[in-house]
């Protein structure tokens, strides 16, 4: 039976070809043959044994002292958070030691504070980023509650718990008798002094409630320039932090002897929080940290076994790649 | 009536379609000064004695139900009184709005509608939990970005949408009509109209509304409809005026009624009234209205009355789409998200109890703690700060770990699976392989969420005629007195002097051309041989034995006209041809007479009457009165009730003849009718003629009694032949099923057609070989079937016992094969698991002889017994059941009509394009769903995990190092953009190296690709690399003077990097878009994480360029990455290189595989599916 459709035919349909919509656009397919895995893994291990060598060499360079000093710098009564709250006590210690190897300069003076909770919620929450650059937000306090106002509704800048509780210990270091300069200048991000904390924001009304939370700020100094608070305000990631102090500029011998004075102003002992103070050189992996440099070999060992294993499959227990006979339905039974 | 029983009349004869054909009587006219002589019979009766739109088997439904039509289910219609018929108001003008929206609506309208979806109550109960104070973990901003974005989007797309909408809306609604308004008919805007009032519509013009008809331009009553808009079937239907309306002059003579019709609905096949004129009772069917939006042909004007406008017309009632249904992956996805669910609740837990313990234990010194400062001094009296106390706190951070924590159940992954899918959809539409040139019809989607139940069918339920076979029916031979005229080799000829009909100067043609047997054609010119006889009477009835409407076209040549004939059976359509061929050419058709060519002179018959097919009889009959007076009645039908009703008195020998030819044809594939006739005296026509007045007046069981008068006439036949059919395979079938069963698809075919015709189409389409033992099953009882059943069970177990020889295993391959009668014992009783059992021991499954239930029945069969999924194929009304039942419905749109479109989830033109369907979009779709669920799941839950073990370093209070817009934009933004490329684009095999390998479609039917164990593996991989993102930064920084944010930053970075190189390493085909989409999230990561940084009131500013000068923040990444990587990638090695997975295997050969095999494949594929066009 044919049709005589004559002159109308239909226009047609059909849809217009493209590789695109034909799904045959060109593609890469790589496929994972045993010698581009064995050559990745092998790979893997020649770069990862290196970098992990060399991070374990640079944080075996770091130089570091640490001292706890927050049990020993009171007395040891059961009154510790009466002792450190009383403005009229003399918070002096003197601690003392000794440089193990040499400290090549910049020396790093930090304060290392143990299970203080810098990332509570309640504490990061409680601050106005834009009360400390912008002179006519000084009244946006909501965020800082219940260090947002005085009892007399007037704003606190810095409000918030986070500049409220500021660090406020001190440190004096002397090198044989010698003061041993701390320079405490830029500790704080440049972005921070010249973005973040506004050159004409002045503190006001801080640290004038019942409660003491920690350190006073000068009031006649701007913002921009208060880098402790700068540092103090770059909240910690987690419980165990520390903070930059300062620097010294100058290296420090191998047995050296070190006396620190120490203000023990700041209330640690109202939540078991340990204060250590740190003096450490620096590496391009930070401080002192094995673990990058452990985690670099241990990956790339594993790597290398990985690779030796799977050479060891192939050359015992090969298979052709793209043999169609290794088909489940082009074996033979028997092989099942 | 309802829809099954209207479609069964349809199945149970696919010869007979005639859904709305009508009963035709006598037709008492002396009109027409043709040389023809008139059989007159008027002294029966003037005009008062005609009657049409009698129905027979359908009229059943609303003769019955004539008292059923109860008055407050009823809609009161007075006609030509508008305001009478509406003095509530509550009907609906006929002004359309598709718009779902005004401007003042739009808002809260779009609004409430989108949060239909559970999703984005989950996304709104979570923001607004997030406003409340004491809750507020993420910012104001934040917390509602991602819902605004995603409500917007959808509300531009919606508003756009209705807009289009409206538009086409004010288009429809200035349409003009001619309503009857003062007596005289006015042009009136179609938004006007009102129910009950007149309207008049002219040919070509679209029907404004629904309408009952009252009179047409025919003087019978008739008028023709085409549904193509409302149903998609270009086929003219017949609907008729009532006689007592279609008497009246509507214009001068002020008609009033009522018609009491049921409440509008969706059923577009079926409708039921009363009328109520002139103090008679008139009942309506379907056959008396016809419906908005279809096209009046070939009547020049009709009239009727508005019964349903506007938006309760059948054709808005229809505006809905398919039923959705939902895909097996994401039904057992959501069991995998009710073990997040689970384990969100315990993270939250975990978290609410241990900040429980903590509050206890640091229960003195909350007061004073720097950085928790219970109590506020700033007022005068000292108070709690924020504080609830500890249950409450408990409380709170529990519902606060629940949003910071929301994304463990991947919202985003149901957005993301709907653009896949579009995507997917795009694809399928596009490919060039499922574009069929014959009827140029593109591949169709109309379910949009179940593309990936593509990859895992594992029954295919076909229908066979229109399916597997093109519906395109042939005249083959046929077997005339006994005679057998197969033999010859047909020829087209063009200049053949005996299909040419004149009508005055111009030459008539049929539009089709068919084969015509040489020999046959000279003895049907013989007309003094007994031979010729026999045939002249045989090719007689087939010409005048149908519904058939002749319709004339023009040509370029004005001599020449080509006759179209117009029928909804492709049979009859192809016996009028073939008679046409022979020189018997139908030419005109009226209700009252038919005008036959008869080899070149034109005859004119009277029809007396006519019964139309009705599955009971399963044969059709028409009364003809021929122009040598006599009276003969010819009967047309299936060979199993025509052999009852032949006079096996007389004629033994040609019966015998007949039923042997019937035999042979039937094996050949071919469908046979059996064609007898009578002469009947005048007496027993008059007798045939009052009794057929009664019975068709009748209010009550017309149908039946109908059938009875039918029965009585439809006896003691003389046999004149029986003709064959062929009913072509589509091109490509036999090497598509090939290719299913390849795949391990099991194929079953479901057919109305006898047994021999089904089989012989089983060996046609190779789904039938004959290594196979086929099982017969045929009873009439219950008993017997239960005795077959057990028989069949035991021999096919014995067959599966039987040591498979050494030659393939193909040699003990069961083929079943079931009637329906059979069926009706089986189904729904206790012997359906015997069946089942049956069944699935067998390979091929043939039922022939079934209802359209039946085959929703035996899909449901393996539906309901088996985990498997079922494809239901089929392009027939009949089919809808079957494909609304399983759970992928394909519909072939091909002659059969729409109606199977309009039920199914994906529609094309041809079988054969089952093969690229399911065995690489399927495939394709199927995998890459499952990936990216199984990515999303790990995606989101890597995330979650890493905010979750920062939360236990800060004393369990939710804070989140990452930045509140970084943990927003993860889902949505840094990961989001790669998983829907890699979901619409990545292929894991190709095209040619599925095809060439069915077997490959497996993966999908074991659930290779998403699975529990999967999940649990994902998980398990997800929880290390959770703790590597999360650790590695931890430690190395441990004790440094470093900042949240910086680390913040690292984390955020970290894990974006890790993911997106995840699925890098997953990817197997790396398309320019591809690496564009991975690498470019990465680099839209860091360019939103600096621009985050670069607020300053955030108080992260500026941390990323401190912590990004820093060595160690590199190695740390670098660290993350691999480290994270690494033990994914070895088992993914490892099990590449030694678990032998098949799709492995064929893509490596793919890229190594030798050339020689590989053009190998190409020329086969050539071969299936790069068919010559036509």
């Amino acid at each position: 039976m044919s049709s005589e459709d004559g002159p109308s035919k239909k226009v047609s349909r059909k849809p217009r070809y493209s590789r695109f919509t034909q799904q045959e656009l060109p593609a890469c397919k790589p496929i994972l043959t045993p010698a581009l895995v064995i050559g990745i893994l092998m790979c893997l291990g020649i770069i990862f044994i290196p970098i992990g060598l060399l991070a374990l060499s640079a944080s075996e360079n770091v130089v570091e002292v640490v001292d706890r000093y927050d049990d020993v710098c009171i007395p040891s009564t059961d009154q510790k958070v009466g002792f450190i709250k009383d403005p009229a006590t003399n918070k002096t210690c003197i601690r003392t030691f000794t440089i193990p190897k040499k400290m090549r300069k910049p020396v790093y003076v930090y304060y290392q504070l143990d299970n203080f909770y810098q990332n509570h919620r309640r504490y990061v929450k409680s601050r106005s980023d834009r009360q400390l650059w912008n002179p006519k937000a000084e009244s946006s306090t909501t965020p800082c509650d219940p260090e947002g106002q005085t009892g007399d509704g007037k704003p606190i800048v810095p409000c918030g718990l986070i500049a409220w509780s500021l660090f406020n210990d001190t440190y004096m270091l002397s090198k044989n008798d010698a003061a041993l300069q701390i320079n405490k200048k830029d500790i704080a991000w440049r972005s921070d002094r010249t973005h973040k904390f506004g050159s004409n924001i002045y503190p006001k009304n801080f640290q004038n409630g019942t409660l003491i939370g920690g350190g006073k700020l000068d009031e006649s100094i701007p913002l921009s320039q208060q880098e402790d608070l700068m540092v103090w305000m770059r909240t910690s990631a987690l419980p165990t932090f520390r903070k930059l102090y300062g620097r010294i500029e100058t290296d420090l011998e191998a047995n050296e002897k070190i006396t620190v004075t120490i203000q023990n102003n700041y209330n640690t002992y109202s939540f078991n929080g340990k204060k250590k103070l740190v003096i450490s050189t620096a590496t391009w992996i930070g401080g002192k940290n094995d673990f990058i440099g452990k985690m670099y070999m241990a990956v790339g060992g594993t790597s290398i076994v990985l690779g030796v294993i799977f050479s060891l499959l192939y050359v015992f227990k090969p298979r052709p790649l793209g043999d169609p006979s290794y088909l489940s339905w082009n074996k033979s039974p028997t092989l099942d | 009536m309802d829809y099954h029983s209207q479609i069964e009349i349809n199945e149970n004869s696919p010869q007979f379609s005639n859904r709305s054909s009508s009963a035709l009587s006598v037709q008492p006219r002396a009109s027409g000064g043709h040389s023809l002589r008139e059989v007159s019979f008027s002294e029966r009766g003037g005009p008062t004695s005609v009657r049409h739109g009698s129905r027979g088997a359908e009229s059943e439904g609303f003769s019955a139900s004539y008292k059923e039509i109860r008055d407050d289910d009823a809609r009161l219609i007075y006609i030509n009184d508008p305001e009478k018929t509406n003095d509530k108001f509550e009907f609906a003008g006929n002004s359309i709005r598709t718009g779902k929206y005004s401007a003042l609506t739009f808002l809260p309208r779009n609004l409430f509608e989108q949060f239909h979806r559970v999703a984005y109550i989950y996304f709104l109960v979570i923001a607004i939990l997030n406003q409340l104070p004491q809750l507020a973990v993420f910012g104001r901003g934040a917390s509602i970005m991602p819902l605004a974005f995603v409500l917007l989007v959808t509300a531009v797309k919606d508003a756009y949408e209705d807009y289009r909408r409206h538009r086409s809306d004010k288009i429809e609604n200035k349409r003009l009509a001619w309503v009857l308004v003062d007596e005289s008919f006015q042009l009136v805007r179609w938004k006007d109209i009102r129910v009950g009032e007149i309207i008049r519509v002219c040919v070509d013009e679209t029907l404004p509304c629904d309408m009952v008809l009252l009179s047409t331009s025919d003087s019978t009553g008739v008028a023709y409809v085409q549904t193509t808009n409302l149903d998609g079937e270009s086929n003219l239907k017949t609907r008729y005026a009532k006689q007592e309306t279609q008497m009246k002059n509507l214009e001068n003579e002020r008609i009033s009624g009522l018609i009491k019709c049921e409440k509008p609905n969706r059923n577009i096949y079926g409708f039921q009234a009363n009328m109520e004129i002139d103090g008679k009772h008139i009942s309506l069917g379907p056959s008396n209205i016809i419906l908005r939006g279809c096209e009046l042909k070939n009547t020049e004007w009709t009239i009727g009355v508005a019964v349903f406008a506007g938006r309760e017309t059948k054709a808005m009632l229809n505006n809905s789409g398919a039923p959705s249904k939902r895909s097996r992956l994401e039904t057992s996805m959501n069991r995998e998200i009710i073990f997040l669910s689970i384990f969100l609740c315990a993270l939250c837990a975990i978290v609410s109890v241990l900040h429980g313990i903590w509050l206890r234990h640091h229960k003195g010194e909350l007061d004073l703690m720097q950085f928790y400062r219970k109590k506020d001094y700033s007022e005068a009296e000292e108070d709690d700060y924020n504080y609830y106390g500890w249950g409450m706190e408990v409380f709170f951070v529990f519902l606060m770990s629940v949003i910071v924590f929301q994304i463990m159940i991947p919202i985003s992954l149901y957005i993301s699976m709907e653009l896949v899918r579009v995507g997917q959809a795009f694809f399928m539409i596009r490919d060039n392989m499922m574009y069929d040139e014959a009827s140029s019809s593109r591949f169709q989607c109309r379910a949009l969420n179940i593309n990936e139940d593509l990859g895992q069918i594992k029954y295919v339920f076909s229908d066979k005629t229109g399916t597997l076979t093109e519906n395109k029916m042939e005249f083959q031979c046929a077997s005339i007195g006994g005679i057998d005229y197969s033999s010859g080799n047909g020829s087209v000829e063009d200049s053949q002097t005996g299909n040419l009909g004149r009508g005055g100067e111009q030459v008539l043609r049929p539009k089709m051309k068919v084969k015509v047997d040489p020999e046959l054609l000279n003895t049907s010119k013989r007309k003094h041989t007994n031979e010729g006889r026999h045939v002249h009477d045989f090719f007689l009835a087939l010409a005048a034995c149908n519904t058939i409407v002749p319709l004339t076209i023009e040509t370029p040549d004005p001599a020449v006209k080509l006759i179209d004939y117009q029928g909804e059976s492709p049979d009859e359509q192809a016996l009028v041809y073939a008679a046409a061929a022979y020189g018997f050419m139908l030419v005109e058709r009226t209700s009252g007479h038919i005008v036959i060519d008869v080899q070149g002179e034109r005859q004119r018959f009277n029809v007396l009457g006519l019964h139309e097919f009705d599955s009971d009889r399963k044969r059709m009959s028409v009364i003809l009165g021929c122009p040598d007076k006599a009276i003969k009645v010819f009967v047309k039908g299936a060979d199993t009730s025509m052999f009852s009703v032949i006079d096996r008195s007389q004629n033994l020998n040609v019966l015998k003849a007949t039923e042997t030819h019937i035999q042979t044809y039937s094996s050949k594939g071919l469908r046979t009718l059996v064609i007898g006739v009578r002469d009947l005296s005048s007496l027993e026509f008059e007798q045939w003629q009052s009794s057929y007045e009664v019975a068709s007046t009748a209010l009550m069981g017309r149908a039946s009694l109908l059938r009875k008068v039918a029965n009585n006439v439809e006896h003691h036949l003389a046999i004149l032949g029986s003709s064959a059919i062929e009913d072509k395979l589509q091109q490509g079938v036999p090497e598509a099923i090939e290719s299913l069963r390849t795949a391990g698809i099991k194929v079953w075919v479901l057919t109305g057609d006898k047994q021999e015709t089904a089989i012989s189409i089983g060996y046609s389409s190779k789904l039938l070989t004959s290594m196979m033992t086929q099982i017969v099953i045929n009873n009439n009882s219950h008993e017997s079937c239960r005795k077959s059943l057990i028989e069949a069970l035991l021999v096919s177990n014995k067959l599966a016992d039987a040591p498979s020889g050494g030659s393939e295993n193909s040699s003990h391959q069961l083929g079943l094969i079931i009637d329906g009668t059979s069926l009706v014992y089986i189904l729904d009783s206790e012997l359906e698991e015997q069946l089942f059992e049956l069944a699935s021991k067998c390979d091929v499954v043939l039922c022939c002889r079934v209802a359209p239930l039946q085959k929703a029945g035996i899909v449901a069969l393996i539906k309901s017994r088996t985990d498997n999924m079922t494809l239901a194929i089929g392009d027939g009304a009949n089919d809808v059941s079957m494909i609304q039942m399983a759970d992928v419905g394909i519909g072939i749109s091909g002659q059969e009509g729409r109606q199977a479109v309009m039920a199914s989830d994906f529609a094309m033109g041809q079988f054969r394009f089952l093969v690229p369907l399911l065995l690489v979009h399927g495939h394709w779709n199927y995998n890459r769903m499952s990936y990216m669920i199984l990515y999303n799941f790990y995606r989101n839950a890597v995330f979650v995990l890493l905010l979750f073990w920062y939360v236990l370093f800060t004393s369990y209070t939710l804070t989140t190092a990452i930045t509140d817009w970084s943990s927003v934009l993860y889902s949505v933004l840094y990961t989001s953009v790669p998983t829907i490329i890699v979901g619409v684009l990545d292929k894991d095999l190709s095209r040619t190296s599925l095809l060439k390998h069915p077997q490959l479609y497996g993966a999908g039917q074991r659930q290779e690709s998403y699975n529990g164990k999967l999940f649990w593996v994902t998980m398990l991989d997800m929880l290390w690399q959770s703790v590597a993102v999360f650790f590695v930064p931890l430690l190395a920084y441990w004790g440094s003077n470093v900042d949240g944010s910086s680390l913040g930053d690292l984390w955020t970075l970290g894990v974006v990097v890790m993911v997106n190189i995840h699925l890098a390493m997953d990817v197997t085909r790396w398309y320019w878009i591809t690496h564009a989409a991975i690498w470019g999230s990465i680099i839209a990561t860091f360019l939103c994480v600096i621009a985050i940084d670069m607020l300053p009131f955030l108080p992260g500013y500026w941390a990323f360029f401190h912590i990004v000068k820093t060595e160690l923040f590199w190695v740390c990444l670098l660290l993350i990455t691999i480290g994270a990587l690494l033990p994914r990638f070895a088992v993914k090695v490892f099990v590449q290189y030694f678990g032998h997975n098949d799709i492995q295997i064929a893509r490596e050969t793919e890229k190594f595989g030798n050339s020689r095999r590989y053009s190998q494949t190409q020329i086969e594929m050539h071969q299936i599916f790069d068919l010559p066009q036509r």
